[in-house]
């Protein structure tokens, strides 16, 4: 792995440069507006995964001739950041045991990328990169040594821990997941799965025409657990020797009920 | 029903899980064993990981040996002092399995090492069970009278000092191998998730002499105990026990327990010890099995803390 890591710190370079450009974005003459179905999502004891709806308007201004080429979205949805260590198991003495790992750094716990067309149709190489389009524009950062830096795409550890991602539901690209209704009123659904951890989800919408960026938007959500759920999951993190005294105490209670329900003498 | 797991953090069946602990509280029941070396892979084997399943099944087995504990307490058939002394053994053990479990998960080998002791333990006590029941089947069929082992032979382990008498076993030992039985079955139990029963009982019987009718009942008390302070110990380190899902199997398994043992009381314990080894082969080969042949994925991620 030594051979990649002056490319990861040529791309980190790059990419600090691009982040630059995106803050430095033209405000073109269009608005875009959007909102989500509900911002909170409570997950209770029947949760099964959560679909929201992201619908908008673009504001064209009337002044500007229109659009030639019509209007693209793309809505990336971020969930909370996580650190996540990648394993990859290896033939040892004859048995398969976990090897080589790599630790990826803050990365979304939640990533789904929802846009009108294939991106390629949308923009160029260069720009999907620049405006982190799509899962292998996106920043999977990974500590190397005392270091952190991003991967390259074509990483087996990267493109392991994305297939697995992906194969959950937690990661996903939908090249048609948005739709305009009408020339420029727009409509998404997004999926997240019951797997997808608690926290803050951010949705960036931007809007292309011409093959860039004319307009952007922020949106979030927020998925908490709630009641007896939450109780239980703060409970055990945060008193985690009262939580294990009142479990044990449970079990002894449980043992003791049935010892004298199923009596028999 | 789904319900949702708040520390496995997945939905699953409530009548799945319900089904389960009926399913293995029938068995343990049947064999006078906790049943934890078939309820931890069951609980792998649907998707809990096995951190989880190891922690949560030691709060099942506490459950499952307090009512049984109580039965043998109403009959007199607990020898309190010698299951004190297993104790002392038995804590250690615990918080020296726990500690390596920790350390185990640290590292990402936490279920290898699970998978391993499996295929070990459970291999090797399977095979003997087998071998033995089929010779006591096969004398039985002989006609010959099963061999009883002498309570009154001696071997090393009663030339050691240290010792103790315990007057409810009537047996006269050093305190050596009982705190180190207590300290394996602790250390194994912590790691394992299992009660670990089906091995204590032999080994008290074969090590120590203890007299039939009390060394159930005395089992159980040092499972409930090694059990419990797993339970705490793996909640207040690992933050692994998960009270819903444990809750869940407890009732299933509590209630199964008492079917089983009615159905136990109508069969030959030779026939029963050769089931059990059977059972036991079977849990081993299937962990031999994943170790063996290769997984469908090489790769396997895990959450390692959350940004703050």
């Amino acid at each position: 792995m030594k051979r990649t890591s002056a490319a990861r710190i040529s791309i980190v370079g790059t990419l600090s440069a691009s982040l630059l450009v995106v803050s430095a974005l033209p405000a073109g003459a269009e608005r875009l507006v959007s909102s989500l179905s509900s911002h909170i999502v409570r997950i209770t004891s029947n949760f099964t995964g959560v679909e929201l709806v992201l619908f908008g308007t673009v504001e064209d201004d009337q002044a500007m001739a229109p659009r030639s080429s019509g209007y693209d979205i793309v809505a990336t949805v971020i969930g909370p950041r996580q650190s996540v260590v990648t394993r990859r198991k290896e033939r040892m003495f004859g048995i398969w045991i976990n090897a080589e790992s790599r630790s990826f750094v803050e990365v979304p716990s939640y990533l789904q990328v929802l846009a009108t067309r294939p991106f390629e149709s949308i923009a160029n190489a260069e720009t999907l990169r620049r405006q982190q389009i799509g899962i292998a524009n996106t920043l999977l950062p990974e500590q190397i040594g005392p270091d952190v830096a991003d991967v390259i795409p074509s990483d087996r550890f990267r493109q392991a821990f994305v297939r697995i991602k992906r194969d959950r539901n937690l990661y996903g690209e939908i090249a048609n997941g948005v739709t305009f209704l009408t020339p420029t009123l727009y409509r998404a659904s997004i999926f997240v799965p019951a797997e997808a951890p608690v926290g803050n989800y951010e949705v960036d919408v931007k809007l292309f025409a011409d093959g860039a960026v004319v307009a952007r938007t922020n949106s979030a959500f927020e998925i908490v657990t709630v009641g007896f759920e939450r109780f239980i999951a703060n409970a055990a993190v945060d008193y985690g020797l009262v939580y294990g005294v009142a479990t044990a105490m449970m079990a002894v209670m449980t043992g003791w009920f049935a010892s004298i329900v199923f009596r028999r003498d | 029903m789904e319900i949702y797991l708040p520390i496995a953090d997945l939905p699953v069946n409530v009548f799945l899980v319900l089904a389960m602990g009926l399913a293995v509280g029938f068995i343990s029941g049947l064999f006078g064993i906790g049943g934890g070396f078939l309820m931890t892979p069951l609980l792998i084997f649907i998707g809990i990981s096995p951190g989880v399943a190891v922690a949560t099944v030691s709060t099942h087995i506490a459950a499952s040996s307090f009512s049984g504990a109580v039965a043998y307490w109403r009959r007199r058939a607990i020898d309190l002092a010698l299951a004190l002394m297993l104790l002392a053994g038995g804590i250690v053990g615990t918080s020296l399995g726990v500690w390596l479990f920790t350390a185990l998960r640290r590292l990402g080998q936490l279920d290898i090492t699970i998978g391993l002791s499996y295929v070990l333990l459970l291999g090797s006590v399977g095979a003997m069970m087998v071998t033995e029941g089929l010779q006591a089947m096969l004398r039985a069929r002989q006609g010959k009278p099963v061999e009883l082992r002498r309570p009154g032979s001696h071997t090393w382990i009663h030339g050691l000092p240290l010792k103790i008498r315990f007057k409810q076993s009537k047996i006269y030992v050093s305190a050596i191998p009982v705190c180190a039985i207590g300290l394996i079955m602790g250390f194994i139990g912590a790691i394992m998730g299992i009660g670990g029963g089906f091995l204590l009982v032999p080994m008290l019987i074969y090590f120590l002499r203890v007299p039939t009718n009390v060394v159930i009942g005395t089992s159980m008390v040092l499972t409930l105990i090694t059990m419990a302070s797993a339970t705490i110990l793996h909640a207040a380190t690992n933050h692994l026990v998960d009270a819903v899902l444990a809750l869940i199997l407890m009732v299933g398994g509590v209630t199964g327990a008492q079917f089983g043992a009615r159905a136990g009381q109508r069969m030959r314990s030779e026939r029963l010890r050769l089931l059990l080894g059977i059972l036991v082969l079977a849990v081993g080969s299937r962990f031999a099995f994943d170790l063996v042949v290769a997984p469908n994925d090489v790769y396997s991620i895990r959450t390692i803390g959350d940004a703050p």
